[in-house]
C-alpha cells in the first residue's frame, strides 16, 4: 500500500507554508503528524500532488498559560506533550482526561493538536473537547488572521471552515468557571479504537449545589462534535438530582445527537450508549464540582 | 536413561537472531536485479470480465512487464486440488473447482487477481496497476449461504447447476431410534461467521530463475515448502531438483499459509522464468484481507436427544459450510466440524450432513481451529440448553457424558480429515475438567462470590468448556540427523516453522538422545534442498509427526554412535553413556571419546571399510501415525459485563490441557496463550463483514479488531499428561488448543453473567452491539 | 521523472546521505535502501506497530513517516539496540521470558519498550499493557511479553544500583 507520487515542501516559516498553499490550492495537503493523513495516502484514498510539511517550522508547538487563567497551545503541539503537561492537568482536567484515549501511544508521539482538529473526524476526542471548552482557534492566511470559535469551526464530516490557503496556528482555551467539574467518557471496542460514542461533560455548581451551567459535547454521534443544547437546558439552573441528570441524558440521546450506523454499532445502540455515558459523565462531573471549593 | 531435556523449559535457540532483527523473512531477501510485482485485483465480487487494456500500464517508465490470463497462454491453468474428498467416505458428492492464476472470463470474489505488473519497485508497480482499464459486467453476488442454494440463485460456477460444492452424509448408530427413546429433544439453529488468520506477516514470494544453471529458487511464506516445490516443478516442466523452495523465518502461519497454490504462487515463478529476472511479491495488509484464505462461516440446524438424567442419547447436525469461491481444500474443515460435534462425550448415535456452498467471497481453508471450534460450539451450546431444561447443573451434565478413562481407544466410526475412522486414542477427561474447576474456584464462586457481586449490582459470570482436539495427523514427516565433524548435530526436516519453537523443541528431542547441549543442535526446516519428503505444518502436527521422525532418526544415530564408540573404547555398549558431547564409560570418566572424533572416524579419508558400512553418523527416518492423536482440555473463565454498555472484562482465565508428553513447557504455554488470544478475538472482537454485494467492509486493522495487550487477561495454564500410545514420544499436538473452546465459553459465561435476562446465545462472534440487539429483542418479547 | 530529495540522516549512530523520492516511506527506506530489515512492515496504516522505530528517541510508526521527514534527524532501529553477541537488557529479558514466538512483531515492541522503560522505569502491569496497546501480536497473547518487560525493568534497575567499580 504505497502512496501516489507528490511534490514535497518543508517550509521553515508559516509565511512560506501559506505561500505554498496559496499556490497549489486544492492540490495540496498539509502534513503535520501524519497519523491520519498518511494512512489515507497509503490506501490511496487521498492522492494530493503537493504535500506541505509543517514539521520544520519552529515555535508552532507550545503550551503557555494565559494571564486570565486559560491556556494557549500551538497547533503543532504533539498529543504526548499535552498528555504529560502539568498546566493542562491543573487548568484543563477535561482535556487531560481525554488525552490518553487518543489512539495508541506511538500515535500520540507524532500526532498534533492542530492536525487532529483540522482533520475533523467526528470521532476525534479533541474536536469534542475543544467545543466543550469554548476553545477559539487562530487561523492564518495570506490575507491575515481570524479567530473562529470551536463550535463554528466544524462544518461536517472531515470538513472545517479552513480555506485551502489557511492554517490553524493556535488554540486558545479560556479558563473554566469556578467550581466546574469535568468528565470525559467514551466506549470503544478495544481500549484505543475509535470511540463508538464519547462525551465531554462540564458541570458548574453554584454555592447551593445547584447547577449554574451544564455542557455536554458528544463524539461519534453525528457528522461533527454534537453539542447537547436541549440537555443542557434541562439541567442549567436546576438542582442536579439523579432524576434531572437522567432526564438530561435521555434528551441528549434522543434529541441532541444524530448518530449513524456502521459495522461496529447501529445508530440505535449509539443512542443507547450516549444516554448511558451522558448520565455517568454528568454524575461524575457533578461529584467533582461538589468536591471543589 | 533419565529424561533430562524432554519437558524442560529450555530457552529458544532461535531467539537471538529474532530479537536483533537478524532473522531472514521473505521480504528481507534481496537479489541483484530484483523486480517487484503488484496485482490488479477485482473490486467486484461477481462479474464477467469482458476486456482488459494494459497498454498504458506497459508504457509507464519503470514497468518491465504486465501479464494477464491471455498472456499466460497454455501455461494458464487452475491450481491443483490440495485435498481430495475422503476416498473412504460412502455418501460423498464433490465438485472440485480451484483457484486460477489470473481471472479469465469471470471474477468470483472481491480481490481476485486479474493482472500482474512487474516493475522496478513496488511504488511504480502500484502506479501502473491504476493505469489498467478493466471492462466488467457486474453480476449479482452470491453471499448468503441459504439463498445460495435457492433455485434461481446466481451461480458462482456456471458449469454447475447450483452452488452446491459438496455434500457429505455420515452416521454412527441410529439417531432416529435414539430420538424415540428420549425424554427431551432440543432443536437449535446456530450461526457462526467468518474470521481471518491475520498473521502479522503478510504473504510473500520471491522467485529467482537462473537461466545458466537452469535452476529456480523460491522463497515463500508457506507452511508447505515441499509440495510447493513439487507442484511448481511439475507445472513449469522442470525436474524437482531444479527447484528449491525455502520457507525462511515465517511471521505466523495459523493455517492460510498452508493453502496452496495461491494465484501468486502460480504466477510469480512463471513470470520469473519468463522474464529471466528475479521477482518479489509481498502482499500488503489490504490484500491479505481479500486474497488470503479465511474460515468459520457455517449455519447449523442441530438436534440433541437426552434422557431425563441428562445422558445424551443421540445428536443430529445438519449444516451448511461456506467454502467461498473455490474449494481446493476438499472437506477438511467440515470433517473436523463433524468429528468435534460430539466433543469428548460418549455419544453412540450421531447423524450429520454437510452441504458445502460456493459463495462470491474469499476462499475458505483452515484457520487455527479449522472447523473444530464450530463443532465444539454446537455440542457445548446444546448441553447448556439441556442443562437449563432438565434442571441439571451444567458441570454435572458434562461429567455424566464425558468418555470415561477406561473406554479408550474410543471408536466413533465416522471418517475424519485424514480419511480414517475417528478413534480417540487416549485420554483422562474428567480429571482435566476437575482441575480447571479447582483452579478457577468454580464452586466457591457460584456459591459465595457471585451472589455477593450480584447484590452489589455487578454482573459477573463463570463458564467451563471441555473440548477435544484432533492433532498429529498423518500422512508422515521425515528427518535426517547427522553428527558433524565438529561434534555438533545437524538436523534437517521438511516441516516449516512459523514461531512454534521447532528450532528448540526438535533440538531437545535430539539432544536427549545424543547427550549434547540443546544449543549445539542446528535445525534446518523448510528448505527443500536439505530435505524434500513431507507435507507441512498444519493440524497441530509439527511436534508430533516431525518430532517423532526426528526422534526415530536420533535413536538410530545414537545406536551407531554407541556401536562405534564401543569398538573404540573396547567396552560393551550397555556400559557407555552419552553426555556433554562425549561417550564415556560409566564410572570411569577419563575413558571417553568425543562425538567429533567418532564422526571423523566414521568418515575416513583413507583405508578400507567393511562391506555394507554406511559412512558417517547419520540417519534418516520417517514417522506416520496410524491415526491422529486426540488431545483434551478444559477452559474456564470469569467475566464481568457492564449490562448497559455491553463492555466486558475478563477477570480470570484458566486452561488445563492434556496434550500427552510435553516437550517444552515454556513453548507450550506460549502456544496456549496465543491460541486463547486468537479464540478471544474469534469470540468477541473479530468478524469479517461482507455486504450483500460481497464487498468486505472491514479490510484493515482499524476495523478488523484483533485483541491487543489491554484486552487480554493473564492466562493460568494447568497441565495433565496422558501419554499417547500412538508414538514413541507419547506426545499430542497443541497448536490449536487455545482457540477451540473460546467462543462456546464466552457464550456460556455471558449467559451466566446476565442470568436474570435469560438470554440464549446461539451465534459467534459476539460484540457489544450484537448483545444489545439480542437483549433488546428478548425484552421486546 | 520524480523530483528527488537529498536526504541526510543518522541511523543507529551512522550518517547516511541518499537522494530519495518524497513518497518513500521511512519503513521502506530503512529496509530496502539501507538494508536494515529488522524493522518489519505488517499493515502500512499505523495500527499494528510492527514498524515502530525511535525518531529522536521517540517511538513512532515508520510506515506513517516519509523518509524525507527524517532529514536532519536521528533514527534508532532494532539493529541499534543490541547484537547477538551483546543483547540489550530488554532483548535479553525477552529471551528469558519467552516473549518471542514468530518474531515478526518483536522489533517494533522492543523499540517501544526501550523508550517506555526510559520514561517509566518502574511500571505496573496495567501501565505495561497500556504502553503495549499499540503493538499487535498474533502469536503470544502478550503474557510473556508483559513478563519480559517486568523482568527487563527489574534487571535494568538492579544494574543501575550496582556500585560503580
Amino acid at each position: 500500500m504505497k502512496p501516489a507520487p507528490f511534490d514535497y515542501f518543508a517550509p521553515t516559516t508559516v509565511e512560506q507554508a501559506l505561500a505554498h498553499l496559496a499556490e497549489h490550492g486544492d492540490e495540496a495537503k498539509v502534513l503535520a503528524g501524519g497519523q491520519s493523513l498518511v494512512p489515507m495516502m497509503n490506501f490511496r484514498l487521498v492522492t494530493p500532488s503537493v504535500l506541505v510539511d509543517l514539521n520544520s517550522i519552529p515555535d508552532l508547538a507550545y503550551i503557555q498559560p494565559d494571564e486570565d487563567g486559560g491556556l494557549r497551545l500551538g497547533a503543532l503541539t504533539r498529543h504526548h506533550q499535552v498528555e504529560v503537561d502539568s498546566l493542562v492537568a491543573a487548568r484543563m482536567p477535561l482535556l487531560h482526561e481525554a488525552m490518553p484515549k487518543i489512539g495508541y501511544p506511538q500515535i500520540r508521539r507524532r500526532g498534533t493538536l492542530g492536525g487532529s482538529l483540522c482533520h475533523a473526524d467526528p470521532s476525534a476526542e479533541l474536536a469534542a473537547v475543544s467545543v466543550a471548552l469554548n476553545a477559539r482557534f487562530r487561523l492564518r492566511s495570506p490575507r491575515g488572521e481570524r479567530w473562529v470559535p470551536a463550535q463554528d469551526f466544524f462544518l461536517g464530516l472531515f470538513t472545517t471552515v479552513l480555506q485551502p490557503d489557511e492554517l490553524l496556528v493556535e488554540v486558545a482555551l479560556p479558563p473554566l468557571p469556578a467550581r466546574t467539574g469535568a468528565s470525559f467518557l467514551e466506549v470503544a471496542r478495544r481500549r484505543h479504537d475509535f470511540a463508538l460514542v464519547g462525551v465531554a461533560a462540564l458541570v458548574s455548581l453554584d454555592e447551593n449545589g445547584g447547577c449554574r451551567q451544564a455542557r455536554m459535547v458528544f463524539l461519534s454521534a453525528g457528522d461533527r462534535p454534537m453539542e447537547a443544547h436541549r440537555a443542557a437546558d434541562v439541567l442549567t439552573g436546576h438542582a442536579p438530582t439523579p432524576e434531572a441528570i437522567r432526564a438530561a441524558a435521555e434528551i441528549a440521546a434522543s434529541d441532541d445527537i444524530d448518530p449513524s450506523s456502521d459495522i461496529h454499532a447501529t445508530a440505535e445502540f449509539r443512542r443507547h450508549l450516549a444516554k448511558v455515558l451522558a448520565r455517568r459523565a454528568l454524575e461524575q462531573a457533578c461529584r467533582r464540582a461538589a468536591e471543589m471549593k | 536413561m533419565t529424561k533430562t531435556l524432554i519437558g524442560k523449559r529450555v530457552l529458544r535457540n532461535e531467539d537471538p537472531r529474532l530479537l536483533t532483527g537478524q532473522a531472514q523473512f521473505v521480504d528481507d531477501v534481496e537479489i541483484p536485479g530484483l523486480l517487484h510485482a503488484a496485482f490488479l485485483r477485482s473490486d467486484h465480487a461477481h462479474a464477467r470480465l469482458l476486456g482488459l487494456d494494459v497498454s498504458a500500464a506497459r508504457q509507464r517508465p519503470g514497468v518491465v512487464a504486465v501479464f494477464t490470463a491471455e498472456d499466460m497462454g497454455a501455461d494458464w491453468e487452475p491450481g491443483p486440488p490440495l485435498v481430495s474428498p475422503p476416498p473412504t467416505a460412502k455418501d460423498v458428492l464433490f465438485h472440485s473447482r480451484r483457484q486460477v492464476p489470473l481471472a479469465k472470463d469471470k471474477i468470483r470474489h472481491a480481490g481476485e487477481a486479474i493482472a500482474v505488473v512487474i516493475a522496478e519497485n513496488r511504488y511504480i508497480a502500484e502506479d501502473a496497476v491504476e493505469d489498467i482499464i478493466v471492462d466488467l459486467e457486474p453480476l449479482e453476488a452470491v453471499v448468503d449461504l441459504e439463498q445460495a442454494l435457492h433455485p434461481g440463485s446466481p451461480l458462482v460456477h456456471d458449469d454447475l447447476d447450483s452452488n452446491l460444492a459438496a455434500h457429505l452424509f455420515q452416521k454412527k448408530g441410529d439417531y432416529e431410534a435414539a430420538r424415540k427413546q428420549a425424554d427431551l429433544v432440543l432443536q437449535r439453529r446456530i450461526i457462526i461467521d467468518r474470521g481471518a488468520a491475520a498473521a502479522m506477516e503478510n504473504r510473500g514470494i520471491v522467485a529467482d530463475w537462473d537461466e545458466r544453471s537452469q535452476h529456480l529458487t523460491i522463497w515463500d511464506t508457506t507452511q508447505a515448502p515441499i509440495p510447493i516445490r513439487n507442484g511448481t516443478a511439475a507445472r513449469l516442466g522442470l525436474s524437482e531438483n531444479q527447484v528449491r523452495v525455502i520457507a525462511p523465518f515465517i511471521g505466523g502461519g495459523f493455517g492460510p499459509k498452508m493453502m496452496m497454490f495461491y494465484p501468486e504462487e502460480l504466477v510469480i515463478p512463471w513470470a520469473a522464468k519468463k522474464l529471466k529476472r528475479p521477482i518479489k511479491w509481498i502482499e500488503d495488509r489490504r490484500e491479505n484481507f481479500y486474497a488470503t484464505t479465511q474460515e468459520r462461516g457455517q449455519i447449523h440446524d442441530v438436534e440433541i436427544a437426552l434422557s431425563r438424567d441428562g445422558h445424551i442419547l443421540g445428536l443430529k447436525d445438519i449444516f451448511l459450510h461456506d467454502t467461498g469461491a473455490y474449494d481446493p481444500y476438499g472437506l477438511t474443515i467440515p470433517l473436523n466440524t463433524q468429528c468435534h460435534a460430539m466433543g469428548g462425550y460418549d455419544i453412540k448415535n450421531f447423524t450429520t450432513e454437510v452441504s458445502v456452498v460456493f459463495t462470491n467471497k474469499t476462499l475458505v481453508t483452515p484457520v487455527r481451529g479449522a472447523g473444530r471450534p464450530q463443532g465444539i460450539y454446537v455440542i457445548e451450546r446444546l448441553l447448556d440448553a439441556a442443562s437449563k431444561e432438565l434442571g441439571i447443573d451444567p458441570v454435572e451434565i458434562r461429567r455424566r457424558n464425558l468418555i470415561p478413562a477406561d473406554a479408550f481407544p474410543y471408536e466413533h466410526g465416522i471418517i475424519d480429515q485424514a480419511f480414517s475412522p475417528l478413534i480417540l486414542d487416549s485420554g483422562n477427561y474428567w480429571p482435566v475438567m476437575q482441575k480447571a474447576l479447582e483452579m478457577i474456584g468454580y464452586e466457591k464462586f457460584i456459591r459465595d462470590e457471585q451472589p455477593r457481586l450480584r447484590q452489589d449490582g455487578r454482573y459477573v459470570g463463570i463458564g467451563i468448556t471441555p473440548f477435544i482436539e484432533s492433532t498429529g495427523v498423518g500422512p508422515y514427516e521425515g528427518a535426517r540427523v547427522t553428527v558433524e565433524a565438529s561434534g555438533k548435530i545437524f538436523v534437517a526436516t521438511g516441516v516449516g516453522t512459523q514461531g512454534q519453537g521447532h528450532f528448540t523443541t526438535f533440538a531437545q528431542v535430539v539432544a536427549e538422545q545424543l547427550g549434547v547441549a540443546v544449543s549445539d543442535v542446528r535445525i534446518v526446516s523448510g528448505d527443500t534442498a536439505e530435505f524434500h519428503w513431507g507435507t507441512g505444518t498444519f493440524a497441530s502436527r509439527g511436534a508430533v509427526v516431525a518430532g517423532n521422525a526426528i526422534h526415530a532418526a536420533a535413536v538410530i544415530v545414537r545406536r551407531k554412535v554407541l556401536e562405534l564408540a564401543s569398538k573404540q573404547l573396547d567396552t560393551p555398549e550397555d556400559e557407555l553413556e552419552l553426555e556433554g558431547g562425549r561417550v564415556r564409560v560409566a564410572d570411569i570418566p577419563n575413558r571417553s571419546i568425543s562425538l567429533a572424533e567418532l564422526a571423523n572416524l566414521a568418515n575416513p579419508l583413507r583405508g578400507a571399510v567393511e562391506p555394507g558400512t554406511e559412512p558417517g553418523l547419520e540417519a534418516t527416518a520417517y514417522f506416520g501415525p496410524r491415526y491422529g492423536a486426540t488431545a483434551f482440555g478444559a477452559h474456564a473463565m470469569i467475566l464481568e459485563i457492564d449490562p448497559e454498555t455491553m463492555m466486558i472484562e475478563i477477570k480470570r482465565y484458566v486452561t488445563v490441557e492434556d496434550c500427552g508428553t510435553v516437550l517444552n513447557p515454556l513453548i507450550l504455554e506460549g502456544q496456549i496463550h496465543g491460541g486463547v488470544s486468537f479464540g478471544i478475538g474469534n469470540a468477541y472482537y473479530e468478524k469479517l463483514h461482507f455486504d450483500e454485494n460481497g464487498q468486505l467492509l472491514n479490510a484493515s486493522f482499524a476495523d478488523y479488531l484483533i485483541p491487543s495487550a489491554t484486552e487480554m487477561p493473564r492466562i493460568e495454564v494447568g497441565h495433565v499428561e496422558t501419554r499417547s500410545p500412538l508414538n514413541e514420544l507419547g506426545t499430542k499436538g497443541v497448536g490449536e488448543a487455545g482457540t477451540i473452546p473460546v467462543p462456546a465459553l464466552f457464550a456460556q459465561a455471558i449467559e451466566n453473567a446476565l442470568a436474570d435476562r435469560e438470554l440464549e446465545i446461539l451465534e459467534s462472534p459476539l460484540s457489544p452491539n450484537r448483545l444489545y440487539e439480542l437483549l433488546s429483542r428478548k425484552e421486546a418479547g | 521523472m520524480p523530483k528527488l530529495f537529498d536526504l541526510a540522516l543518522t541511523v543507529n549512530g551512522t550518517r547516511f546521505e541518499q537522494a530519495v523520492e518524497p513518497r518513500t516511506l521511512l519503513s521502506d527506506f530503512l529496509r530496502h535502501d539501507l538494508g536494515l530489515t529488522g524493522t518489519h512492515v505488517a499493515c502500512e496504516h499505523g495500527v499494528c506497530g510492527a514498524c515502530t522505530v525511535l525518531l529522536d528517541g521517540e517511538p513512532v510508526r515508520s510506515c506513517l513517516v516519509f523518509a524525507v521527514q527524517a532529514h536532519g534527524h536521528s533514527v534508532t532501529t532494532v539493529e541499534g539496540l543490541g547484537s547477538i553477541e551483546q543483547l540489550h537488557p530488554v532483548q535479553e529479558a525477552f529471551r528469558q521470558a519467552h516473549g518471542v514466538q514468530c518474531g515478526f512483531c518483536t522489533p517494533g515492541i522492543l523499540t517501544t519498550v526501550v523508550a517506555f522503560l526510559d520514561d517509566n522505569p518502574d511500571p505496573s502491569e496495567e501501565e505495561i499493557r497500556e504502553a503495549l496497546s499499540g503493538n499487535l501480536c498474533r502469536c503470544t497473547g502478550y503474557q510473556h511479553i508483559v513478563d519480559a518487560v517486568q523482568l527487563a525493568a527489574k534487571n535494568i534497575k538492579t544494574a543501575h544500583q550496582q556500585p560503580a567499580r
